[in-house]
């Protein structure tokens, strides 16, 4: 599928806008900011003035975060979000994209950089001075929510794992945040899989190239993600569903790079797209069919529950508050924010920081009236982004219910 | 297909029927499951609760006007639900905004007489329950209306607004207002935004007194709050020392975001689970038994089961029913018989627009219980619903909360029936 034709199929969803601003009305950045107009103008509306290999003059499309939130409210199912990207990655054509852009977008490699000086690489990024320095020099924004790196990786501790033989074979795609930063969440889902029954295999994989097509580097992202499709579609094409924790991560595999980056034809992405699944969307599966394990000690835990846009973007409602709710004595409060505003790498870019912020002001509020000490949350750089703005401590649903099994 | 979730019951569509059907089942205690292709009609609609409204003249009683239309149109809605069961429809409405999430505020009105409320352009709209933040506009009041626009709000013109209610026989005019909210335009939802802000409200209100005469009434466009909007009205009124109304504006709209807001809380309270962008793309059919849907969802399609389905999409502005090039109507989610459909090869369209159109009051075929033809557990709530013309008739809530209570309770009254047999 070229680059045209894919643009050709998106820009054909264009003939159903209606001008009707419903997704004016869940854009979490343009309520905040006049620097971007919104879905509707920068998507369906300025679309129709652009011609395929004329790059537009404007780029306030730069500020779209690519939540995908104005593609899930429209009722007459225009691409919307998709189009911006598209619009996005010609604006970055012509200006070209940054040495910051280039950097950040790859957490594979700064994470096999970091890992090994983990230490020093923390300090620096908690060094006041260094981040001042960053922030003029990369563009890194000195408040934003890096991550400490964790000085280990998941990998290593699951070339130890010694797992049951026998169960449900199932491939674990733990993505680049459980690697470098939160092994101890990887740990957790392998653990609450093999309590139900699977036999987890993790095989050799690297980004799915999420970051890169955020910041319009079509070209790397395609790479990335057609290398994790050739390394996971044998397991796909023999039957195995691969389960990640990560919704952004999985949401990529599972639809944005096909509809954005024109691969809906690669054989390979194709069965992995169907083969993928949440971790959430598949234990609550497993609970329909009355296979869940469901000894539960209680949790005696006031939990607030935020959906992150990109896993609403899966278009399969909320699992985790099914999968919460099963749990004896947490009392869990349903969040309605739209957005915490980081949309990944976007919110730790200098010149999107505050509208990050502001973007996730009304969800740091609503955590703060919901009397809740602990905010539950399916996306890493999410979480990172609510402790940031709510100082409150962020875990994955998994995390709850490993320990809610007492494994 | 195996369903890969069941619910006791699956609602396709969020406009203000489906959450309501949606908001009554889980209330009752049903496991329900609200899919929707993307967000209803409500952030387009001016927020008022139209029962009656013209029958074609206009309704000023629409109690005492209902039972009447209601013999002279049997193929009507209101026909099959009983004139009887709209009032109920319309507390159970008013009781969840005022529980909802934005505090104090609250619908004012009945079935008794409709509110004479002014338009955007200055006509006027019969409306059975509206927010207490519209009320005030009462054309009836001898009371004289300062019509107050802003530059940066392109979709409304206080000029206009005021010269049409002068035509009217109300003494109106307009003041325009500088609001600097650091961008050249904004649209509605926006400025309501603002005006959920004490310290915007304040600047606003002392730049607008000085322009007051006394004894004026004040006419905003309907900007006046999102989160907090009975907050934002009552200070208002008490900043100015006057009454304060709000006119729906163009979309985005505010009053409609509210309500939105509040029947999807109530859901949410209720249990009740809601699915954007879950398209529907099919149904395993038993018989007259639909079993589940199969929805789109990113990757792999999501098979949702149950044992009950009410069907809220809407009518063609939807796209729920559409005309093809073969002339031929066909409801896109179920591919559900339709009623109302002139004969093939007779005319489809008259060239008077506003004029009676013949394919209006095409709908869903239902039996008196708004159970679907040809099916057993597919329930119509709303604009799919054949036999009215909600946009003449000024019907279009008044219809979505009446059928979404109906359906709720005849699924009820049935599970209840099974269960006992």
């Amino acid at each position: 599928m070229t680059e045209i034709q894919s643009h050709e199929e998106l820009r054909s969803s264009l003939d159903h806008c209606v001008k009707c601003t419903i997704c004016e009305t869940v854009c979490p950045v343009s309520n905040v900011t006049p620097l971007f107009p919104g879905p509707k103008y920068a998507g369906p509306q300025a679309e129709r003035f652009r011609v395929h290999g004329q790059p537009p003059e404007e780029s306030s499309v730069d500020y779209c975060s690519g939540c995908g939130l104005c593609t899930m409210s429209c009722p007459q199912g225009v691409k919307i979000a998709e189009l911006n990207a598209h619009a996005r990655y010609a604006v970055k054509q012509r200006k070209g994209v940054s040495l910051r852009d280039r950097l950040i977008t790859r957490p594979t490699v700064l994470g096999r950089l970091g890992t090994p000086v983990a230490p020093l690489a923390n300090a620096i990024v908690r060094f006041r001075p260094a981040r001042v320095l960053g922030e003029r020099l990369l563009g890194v924004h000195r408040d934003a929510p890096v991550p400490p790196f964790a000085g280990r990786t998941f990998r290593a501790w699951a070339r130890r794992h010694q797992g049951p033989s026998n169960g449900t074979k199932v491939v674990y795609f733990h993505g680049c945040g459980t690697e470098y930063y939160e092994p101890d969440v990887g740990e957790k889902v392998v653990a609450v899989l093999e309590h139900n029954g699977y036999r987890v295999e993790i095989p050799k994989q690297d980004c799915c190239g999420l970051p890169l097509q955020s910041s319009g580097l079509f070209d790397d992202a395609r790479k990335y993600v057609l290398r994790l499709a050739r390394a996971l579609a044998p397991h796909a094409r023999d039957g195995t569903l691969i389960v990640g924790n990560a919704t952004s991560c999985t949401l990529m595999l599972k639809r944005e790079a096909r509809e954005i980056l024109g691969l809906e034809h690669d054989p390979d992405l194709e069965i992995v797209s169907r083969q993928t699944y949440d971790i959430c969307e598949l234990l609550l599966e497993l609970h329909e069919r009355g296979d869940l394990r469901t000894d539960f000690q209680p949790v005696e835990e006031v939990v607030a529950y935020h959906a992150p846009c990109q896993q609403q973007g899966h278009w399969i409602g909320k699992p985790a508050l099914e999968l919460l709710s099963l749990v004896p004595g947490l009392d869990v409060r349903e969040l309605d924010a739209r957005c915490c505003g980081i949309a990944g790498t976007y919110g730790l870019k200098r010149e999107k920081y505050q509208i990050a912020m502001d973007a996730g002001a009304d969800l740091f509020d609503q955590v703060a009236r919901s009397g809740a000490e602990l905010v539950a949350c399916d996306s890493e750089t999410c979480r990172w982004q609510i402790e940031h703005g709510t100082h409150r401590r962020s875990v994955h649903p998994i995390e709850l219910l490993h320990q809610a099994y007492r494994l | 297909m195996t369903a890969s979730l069941t619910y006791d019951a699956i609602v396709l569509g969020a406009g203000v029927a489906g959450l309501t059907a949606g908001t009554r089942l889980a209330e009752d205690g049903a496991r329900v499951c609200v899919l929707a292709k993307g967000v209803g009609s409500t952030h387009l609609a001016p927020g008022t609760i139209d029962v009656l409204g013209y029958e074609p003249a206009r309704v000023d009683e629409p109690g005492a006007v209902l039972p009447g239309f209601v013999a002279a149109h049997p193929e009507h809605p209101y026909a099959l639900i009983g004139v009887d069961a709209i009032a109920p429809a319309l507390k159970w409405f008013a009781t969840r905004i005022e529980r909802g999430p934005q505090p104090g505020y609250r619908y004012m009105g009945g079935l008794e007489r409709n509110h004479l409320l002014p338009t955007a352009v200055g006509a006027v709209r019969p409306s059975a329950l509206v927010p207490e933040t519209m009320a005030a506009g009462e054309i009836a009041s001898p009371a004289p209306v300062c019509v107050v626009g802003a530059r940066v709000l392109r979709d409304f013109h206080a000029s206009l607004c005021a010269a049409n209610l002068l035509r009217a026989g109300v003494e109106a005019r307009a003041v325009e207002l500088e609001l600097d909210v650091g961008r050249p335009e904004a649209n509605a939802l926006g400025l309501a935004r603002r005006f959920d802000a004490p310290a915007f409200r304040a600047a606003f209100a002392a730049r607008l007194l000085p322009l007051l005469r006394s004894g004026e009434r004040v006419a905003l466009p309907a900007i006046v709050g999102l989160s907090d909007p009975h907050g934002a009205w009552s200070d208002l009124e008490h900043r100015l020392g006057r009454p304060v109304f709000e006119i729906p504006t163009l979309p985005p709209s505010a009053p409609g975001i509210r309500v939105y807001n509040a029947v999807r809380a109530a859901l949410r309270a209720a249990g009740g689970r809601l699915v954007l962008g879950a398209e529907v793309l099919g149904a395993e059919r038993d018989g007259d038994r639909i079993n589940a849907v199969r929805a789109h969802s990113s990757g792999h399609d999501t098979v949702y089961g149950a044992r009950w389905f009410v069907l809220a999409t809407g009518g063609f502005a939807s796209g729920a029913i559409e005309l093809g090039s073969d002339w031929q109507a066909r409801e896109t989610v179920l591919g559900l018989p339709l009623r109302g459909m002139p004969a093939t090869g007779e005319q489809r369209f008259t060239a008077d627009y506003f004029g009676p159109q013949p394919m209006s009051t095409v709908g869903v075929a239902v039996d008196s219980s708004l159970l679907a033809q040809g099916t057993e557990n597919v329930f119509v709530a709303g604009a799919a619903l054949p036999g009215a013309v909600p946009w003449r008739e000024g019907s279009g809530e008044g219809i979505a909360l009446a059928s979404g209570n109906f359906v709720a309770q005849a699924v009820q009254e049935r599970e209840g029936a099974a269960a006992t047999a």
